[in-house]
């Protein structure tokens, strides 16, 4: 089967506007999560971090949403000689509600800018000089690991060579107003796993991975490869996990038996981590029946926030920056288990030699996904 | 990417207020300009009528809902362990509809109750709990219906191996515009049993 790797990455969000930049303040244990006004928290990309670059980057008569992304793709592309011009190469859009801020800024019939999800990623494209049709993926929360998982499979159908695979979410009214409507925004930072955690942080920000087949596009030094994945739904509830895991478990144990690996095979597992009651303890569920309790765990909702369509892809650069170092990143806001089985939550940045990471996303809608990235020298 | 062992098996498409099942028309509302919800509540009358849930679902959802029903008609499933079944969906407008009417009640109380029915693949999550489907799941947005890639997916799906039958197709919804175009994809021939090839998921979308 065909194998595609990592060719570049970026991460845009609060604590920097590279993937280097993220990932150092990662290293040192930074959150993003600030008191925002009118009193609740969340990870929101400040002003002035933006304004240069978008000034310098001509975007200025974008929309918020449209920057992050612009900025993100631009700056994994400036990384790497995979051709954004070429028809070969996908172009992938993730997202759970692209410009719906245009909604609540009273400009939804706008012509300058789209809440269609397709023609947003259109303008995107026309931006950063995609030439294939861009292909939009929008399933909640997993949508960002699932557009990686969908690049990995178009490439191995031989539909593309290269792939980048970009996505985002900006935080807005609209969203908190719903996680609110449904008691589940925390009223202190987030607390992945945590016996005291209320519930989730919302964030925002954009990532980019650029995938390719072609092993001469490849950085120096150890490469980045993508495992197997798979994607499964809980057929229980459309806003509930699942109560007992195992479809989460299910997508877990595929991914790593297509993988041809073991659970001590695996660094860590970067979970979805929400901190919400009931996502937490179905993700320890699952890790149960995957056989990962002796598997480092962590989330990264505590340094980000819930970036939603964004967060996949965030995770995941976060992940392969780890993995490449060799740590297991600390769980910000994790203190004392609580949850039902003796996860191994990391809770302070760990070495740890290893040649592989699991990511997994769950989201409404009873989705989850799964996948495994590892490390090869060519 | 070879198309062999591969079959589309069922067909149902539902626009302007009727509906065909593997080419034949088998539903036409009584009166052809109805509100799309009462042609919706119609189509749940005639067809299944069995499902309270059905109600409390937004109207994208329940037009999902619906063609999955009828394309299934006369097609058991059980054959299948739940993991084997994906759905695979894609539409134009994502859940703008339901966006806007759950964005008006942010100025009063917000309603959870549409909140949640503001992700187009919610709609994939109703169809799977009422078929206990539990495998591969995706929602694409797209300005048209792409055939051959929204079939050509789902054809991968099979042929790797990860899932042996796909519900896969269109489910389009913003005010009262409304179109479904589903297939039922499988490893195994059944039904119309016309092996799969992207021409001939085009030719029955027509």
């Amino acid at each position: 089967m065909t194998k595609v790797y990592v060719a570049a990455e970026n991460i845009v969000s609060p604590l920097g506007l590279t993937a280097p930049a993220n990932f150092e303040r990662l290293l040192a244990g930074e959150s993003g999560i600030r008191r925002q006004p009118g009193g609740f928290y969340a990870s929101a990309m400040p002003d002035e971090l933006l304004r240069q670059p978008v000034l310098a980057a001509g975007l200025e008569g974008n929309t918020r949403f449209e920057q992050l992304l612009c900025l993100s793709i631009s700056d994994a592309l400036s990384r790497t000689k995979v051709p954004i011009g070429d028809s070969r190469t996908a172009f992938i859009l993730s997202t759970t509600k692209g410009n719906i801020a245009l909604l609540e800024q009273g400009k939804a019939g706008s012509a300058d800018a789209s809440m269609l999800l397709h023609a947003t990623a259109a303008r995107i494209a026309g931006i950063v000089g995609a030439a294939a049709k861009p292909i939009v993926v929008s399933n909640a929360c997993i949508s960002g690991l699932l557009a990686i998982l969908i690049a990995q499979r178009l490439i191995r159908a031989g539909q593309y060579d290269h792939a980048v695979v970009c996505g985002a979410d900006e935080l807005t009214r609209f969203v908190l107003s719903g996680f609110q409507s449904f008691q589940a925004v925390s009223d202190e930072p987030c607390r992945p796993f945590d016996a005291a955690r209320k519930g989730v942080t919302l964030g925002e920000g954009a990532a980019t991975v650029v995938l390719t087949k072609d092993t001469t596009l490849l950085p120096e030094g150890e490469s980045v490869l993508l495992g197997e994945g798979a994607s499964s739904n809980d057929a229980n509830h459309i806003s509930g996990p699942s109560r007992t895991g195992a479809e989460l478990a299910s997508a877990l144990t595929s991914a790593m038996r297509r993988s041809r690996l073991e659970p001590a095979d695996i660094g860590f597992v970067s979970a979805h981590g929400t901190a919400t009651l009931y996502n937490d303890e179905m993700e320890a569920n699952a890790f149960h029946l995957s056989g990962l309790l002796q598997v480092p765990v962590n989330s990264l909702k505590g340094n980000y926030g819930h970036t939603l369509g964004a967060a996949g892809l965030i995770e995941t650069v976060a992940g392969i920056y780890a993995m490449k170092h060799g740590v297991v990143l600390p769980t910000a806001g994790f203190e004392s288990s609580g949850i039902s089985h003796p996860l191994m939550v990391s809770s302070h940045l760990e070495k740890r030699p290893m040649q592989h990471f699991l990511k997994t996303t769950s989201g409404f809608g009873g989705c989850n996904a799964a996948m495994v990235f590892s490390k090869v020298t060519l | 990417m070879s198309q062999q062992g591969i079959y589309i098996n069922a067909t149902c498409i539902i626009r302007h207020h009727s509906v065909d099942r593997n080419g034949q028309p088998v539903y036409a509302h009584e009166v052809p300009q109805a509100d799309l919800q009462d042609f919706l509540r119609g189509l749940y009358d005639r067809f299944s009528g069995q499902y309270p849930k059905f109600h409390k679902m937004d109207l994208l959802s329940k037009l999902g809902w619906a063609a999955t029903e009828i394309l299934l008609q006369d097609m058991p499933m059980d054959q299948y362990t739940p993991e084997d079944t994906g759905v695979i969906l894609a539409n134009a407008s994502s859940s703008l509809d339901t966006d806007e009417k759950y964005f008006d009640t942010v100025q009063e109380i917000a309603s959870p109750a549409l909140f949640v029915y503001t992700l187009p693949n919610i709609v994939i999550g109703e169809i799977s709990i009422r078929h206990k489907f539990k495998g591969e799941n995706a929602f694409f947005v797209a300005e048209r219906f792409d055939i051959p890639f929204v079939t050509g997916y789902a054809a991968q799906l099979l042929e790797s191996g990860a899932v042996k039958a796909v519900v896969c197709g269109w489910v389009e919804q913003y005010h009262a515009s409304h179109e479904a175009a589903f297939y039922l994809m499988e490893t195994a021939p059944r039904g119309m049993a016309l092996p799969y090839s992207a021409e001939t998921a085009e030719k029955l979308y027509r």
